[in-house]
């Protein structure tokens, strides 16, 4: 009887729920924590990181080129920020049967050729990017620590510019971040990026 | 508005004995685009969103080319591409010549996506392809990639007999 009154409730909500067709995240949201294949073969989660103040989760891949032309961008924000409690998570969410030159050996290349420091995760079921509702790379989400979780913060692209990095004008998550830090409100919660589509 | 054409005034010169129809790209910031996706008359426009190193823009091509040889007079494909400037020469305009492309080609090219992406549409969250289908009645827009099936689908909101 129970198990049929949950049913009948779990029902309701569904039929009344307005169909949404975007899924994930949204800004103030708790991510949930994963635990993905980094490319020196330990796993990764987001709880490994007691420390942290927040995190740069960013959706990228070595094939895709807006994320190629991004690589140095990501890197740099992982140095400027690691050590003032905002580390860089890249996670790769391609399929590399789709993709090849994302394959866990193309990733520990790349890494090693672009020398990152930040951890290069795998999401191997491809379970973690629709949890974020990431649709593309590059993607970047924002994580702010709290007592409640790592709550989203910021959605969107790196900067105003994929092209070039010496014409970006307005770099939103390093405002976005540095606000963080500084505990102080911002503006630009969510911008638009292009990008490669994330292969099935 | 900006208008930068690309001419290849070399190539033209070059080989012009051996080449008669040289890929002439026209190349935009947004605002050269925008008026891609307003336009009004009879036709049935079909704008999308594509690069030539994106893998499943080039699988979805030959569909918007079929179309654009069925409807000739009532129906405009536009090609709007996302490459980069460096490979116009060494990766655009070869594919367009190889896969001898009737569609009208256009080149965005404007860093700034955050400024363009939303005018494009408020649902586009950046990945392409995408695709818009409008006439004067309708408008659609497709963020997925067209398969012949879903595709012939598709088309008959437009369009009795695809």
């Amino acid at each position: 009887m129970k198990t049929i009154l949950s049913l009948l409730v779990l029902f309701t909500l569904v039929s009344f729920t307005p169909i949404s067709t975007d899924l994930g995240y949204d800004i103030g949201d708790v991510a949930t924590d994963f635990k993905l294949e980094n490319i020196d073969g330990d796993f990764v989660s987001l709880s490994d990181f007691e420390q942290a103040k927040g995190f740069i989760v960013v959706f990228t891949c070595n094939t895709c080129p807006y994320a190629v032309l991004y690589e140095d961008r990501i890197e740099a924000l992982n140095k400027k920020y690691t050590n003032k409690g905002y580390p860089v998570i890249a996670i790769m969410p391609n399929n590399v049967k789709t993709k090849p030159g994302d394959s866990m050996e193309a990733m520990q290349i790349r890494a090693k050729e672009k020398g990152f420091t930040f951890p290069y995760l795998m999401d191997a079921d491809q379970s973690v990017y629709p949890q974020f509702g990431a649709t593309k790379t590059p993607h970047i989400y924002i994580l702010e620590s709290t007592d409640r979780g790592p709550v989203v913060q910021y959605i969107g692209a790196i900067d105003d510019n994929y092209k070039d990095a010496a014409l970006v004008k307005t770099k939103y998550v390093e405002n976005a971040v540095d606000a963080l830090l500084n505990g102080v409100t911002f503006e630009v919660h969510k911008t638009k990026a292009i990008g490669c589509s994330i292969k099935l | 508005m900006k208008y930068l054409f690309v001419l290849v005034v070399f190539l033209n010169l070059s080989c012009k004995s051996e080449k008669n129809d040289p890929v002439v790209l026209e190349v935009h910031d947004f605002a050269g685009i925008a008026p891609y996706l307003e336009l009004k008359d009879s036709k049935t426009y079909v704008v999308n969103f594509w690069a030539t190193w994106c893998a499943p823009c080039v699988k979805e091509l030959p569909h918007f080319e079929t179309l654009q040889a069925n409807y000739k007079d009532s129906v405009e494909v536009i090609l709007v591409s996302l490459d980069f400037p460096h490979q116009y020469e060494t990766k655009l305009k070869p594919f367009i010549q190889k896969y001898n492309l009737k569609s009208k080609v256009v080149v965005l090219d404007d860093p700034d996506m955050n400024s363009w992406i939303p005018k494009v549409n408020p649902q586009w969250d950046g990945a392409i392809p995408v695709t818009i289908i409008y006439n004067e009645s309708k408008r659609l827009f497709y963020s997925r990639t067209f398969t012949l099936r879903n595709w012939n689908w598709n088309l008959k909101h437009f369009f009795n007999n695809p």
